[in-house]
């Protein structure tokens, strides 16, 4: 495999406009790019005519976004052989010879104050044509999100598949301040910017869970001192404790109708999975089992549950149907494999797989059972897929703290979304935007 | 509660009701690897070959190691001055595991009888257990992990004598470690169930 190491250099000054906005924010770092991406290049939207200089570099958000698609390569905006903002003003000779095969050009414009109009184009350099050209409205707080909505249409053209560039991500944030441990569950655009408080708290929390509709967070917070389960809903931060039972409360994982969370409760013994009726607030019992039973996750169909257990003696991922029923034992390559996440076509699942006191993100192909390690850290963890399924997310603890990847689900492309403070974990990719 | 910033307390209300019909419900669901009889204790106190390391404590020692008989011979010792002692099994808070299991050591069931008998002898006491595992693999598993641990320490205590309400499990599964660090030395100290004492 010809693997390119390529350090941060290139999005580092593509990003300096953006990270200066969104100090706080996490920046973005490749660190295996992959050969045969196809040459990209984003012209800076033209916004001369603005009354105010622009928040955001949209140019910068969709190179960034499409680079870490893998499939795409942006090229470096020092390198730009010209600066057309209309299709009419390309010279398609001089992309042809810096070895491009699209381009980008945009402009915004001012329709009243605050409100903008984005027009961009995505132009074949080879066959000398326009492949689409869009105009989107936009207020300044949507712009990032217009920004990604143009990366969607980009990468959808170019590759046939639907972007996930406009989603957001949840995760869980733990910095030291004043010498205490703070935790923090935020939700940020799918870059990692743009990141907002869902709850703070100075007792963990943990396994956040999206609803199928994107509008609501299921998490474990300790903040009695015991974990417990919450639900919140993330315009109104209104927010109702699901299950606080003696003993475990954890692992919330919703049905694909949104009806049922899945949960780990050990009231009755052992950690076992149980099925919550959100409306109804009815508890079914799932495994009853002495070994653990955890980190459940729904079939696409809403029909079975996949999860842990160590009934074998390690981790390893088992399926049960939710009618009940005898678990089907699906691992069984390595000694530990737990904490699924499954593709949206359901074919694939990726899970936390250890082999020789090393802990990496893998592939499961569960039509043929093949395993495939899609990462090189001595400790990752949390995999989830993107909405489109061809990415996954996870956190790797490196030095001291953790960090948020990105691998495209060939393994062959990887980013790091890093961040100066704090120990970043449990990353969970939201679903696509509803429209 | 006072480090949440957006607590709806109208809810709890709710919760409450559920938490009291799970209360209700048994708990007994007996666990295979429960404490194994242990054959080992004799020989340990024999060869003075407990933590407390040599030099100047033989004489001590011999008085502590019956932590639990003790109790009655010194007389009048309350359960607070009983967990202010710096020394013996009852100092003895953390026990620890190995990789990916709940299962006690006999040492460790040892150091636990004591516990539970001070438990059971002392009503005015109650502890908490809280279970952690180390970083490796999965949050989720970790802390189903630390639970099972918590689980382990709190059948031998309540096999003592300890009450139910004097007993309380909480795992935090791999959230607050013990010691920073990636390797076994860190490990090992963070895969351990803490006994937090409280006395009314």
């Amino acid at each position: 495999m010809q693997i390119i190491k390529q350090v941060s250099y290139l999005l580092a000054v593509m990003l300096l406009g953006v990270m200066q906005i969104a100090s706080a924010a996490l920046t973005i770092e490749i660190t295996q790019g992959v050969d045969g991406a196809l040459p990209i290049a984003v012209v800076p939207f033209d916004t001369a005519k603005l009354s105010s200089k622009l928040p955001v570099d949209l140019a910068a958000i969709v190179a960034s976004d499409l680079n870490r698609s893998g499939v795409l390569k942006s090229m470096e905006r020092a390198q730009l052989p010209a600066s057309p903002h209309y299709s009419n003003q390309v010279q398609y000779q001089r992309w042809r010879g810096a070895g491009q095969d699209y381009l980008v050009v945009g402009r915004v414009l001012e329709k009243s104050p605050g409100i903008y109009n984005i027009e961009f184009q995505l132009l074949d350099v080879l066959k000398q044509k326009q492949l689409l050209g869009r105009s989107m409205q936009a207020k300044k707080r949507n712009l990032r999100s217009r920004a990604h909505q143009i990366s969607d249409f980009i990468y959808q053209q170019i590759t046939g598949t639907r972007g996930a560039f406009n989603t957001r991500i949840a995760f869980v944030r733990a910095q030291n301040e004043n010498a205490a441990r703070k935790y923090v569950l935020q939700v940020s655009d799918s870059d990692g910017f743009n990141a907002q408080n869902v709850l703070e708290s100075d007792e963990p929390i943990m396994s956040p869970s999206w609803s199928p509709d994107g509008k609501s967070l299921a998490y474990v917070s300790f903040e009695s001192r015991r974990p417990e389960i919450f639900i919140q809903h993330l315009a109104t931060a209104r927010r109702s404790k699901i299950a606080g039972f003696s003993g475990l409360n954890s692992a919330p994982s919703w049905s694909p109708d949104g009806k049922f969370l899945a949960l780990v409760l050990s009231k009755d013994g052992s950690p076992d999975i149980y099925t919550l009726n959100t409306a109804t607030k009815r508890l079914k019992r799932l495994t009853k089992h002495r070994s653990i039973d955890t980190e459940p996750v729904w079939t696409r169909d809403g029909r079975s549950i996949i999860f842990t257990s160590d009934r074998s003696g390690s981790p390893q991922l088992y399926q049960i149907n939710v009618a009940g029923g005898k678990p089907k034992r699906l691992t069984f390559e390595g000694r530990y494999n737990s904490a699924a996440s499954l593709s949206p076509d359901g074919k694939f699942s990726v899970m936390v797989h250890g082999e020789r006191g090393q802990y990496k993100i893998a592939q499961l192909d569960r039509e043929t059972g093949n395993l495939t390690v899609l990462t090189d850290g001595r400790l990752d963890e949390s995999p989830s897929f993107s909405p489109n399924g061809k990415m996954v997310l996870y956190a790797s603890t490196r030095g001291n703290n953790g960090f948020l990847f990105a691998v495209s689900i060939d393994g062959r492309a990887k980013h790091k979304l890093s961040d100066q403070a704090g120990d970043i974990r449990e990353p969970v990719w939201g679903p696509f935007e509803s429209k | 509660m006072k480090s949440i910033r957006q607590i709806k307390p109208w809810l709890l209300a709710g919760c409450l009701a559920l938490f009291v019909s799970a209360c209700a419900t048994t708990q007994d669901e007996v666990i295979e690897d429960g404490p194994p009889t242990d054959d080992q204790t004799q020989l340990d106190g024999a060869v003075t070959q407990d933590d407390g390391s040599g030099a100047d404590a033989s004489g001590i020692d011999g008085g502590d190691d019956g932590g639990a008989t003790a109790i009655a011979d010194d007389g009048p010792m309350t359960a607070m001055e009983m967990l202010e002692k710096t020394e013996g099994a009852l100092a003895n808070r953390s026990i620890y595991f190995e990789f990916d299991s709940a299962k006690l050591t006999s040492e460790s069931i040892e150091i636990l009888e004591i516990h539970g008998n001070f438990i059971a002898g002392n009503g005015e006491v109650a502890v908490r257990l809280e279970g952690h595992a180390d970083e490796r693999g999965s949050r989720e598993y970790n802390i189903a992990l630390g639970d099972r641990r918590a689980q382990s320490v709190r059948r031998v205590l309540l096999f003592q004598g300890a009450s139910t309400d004097q007993v309380e499990t909480v795992s935090y599964g791999e959230e607050q470690p013990a010691v920073m660090g990636h390797n076994e030395q860190a490990w090992s100290k963070n895969r351990r169930v803490e006994l937090i004492y409280t006395v009314n």
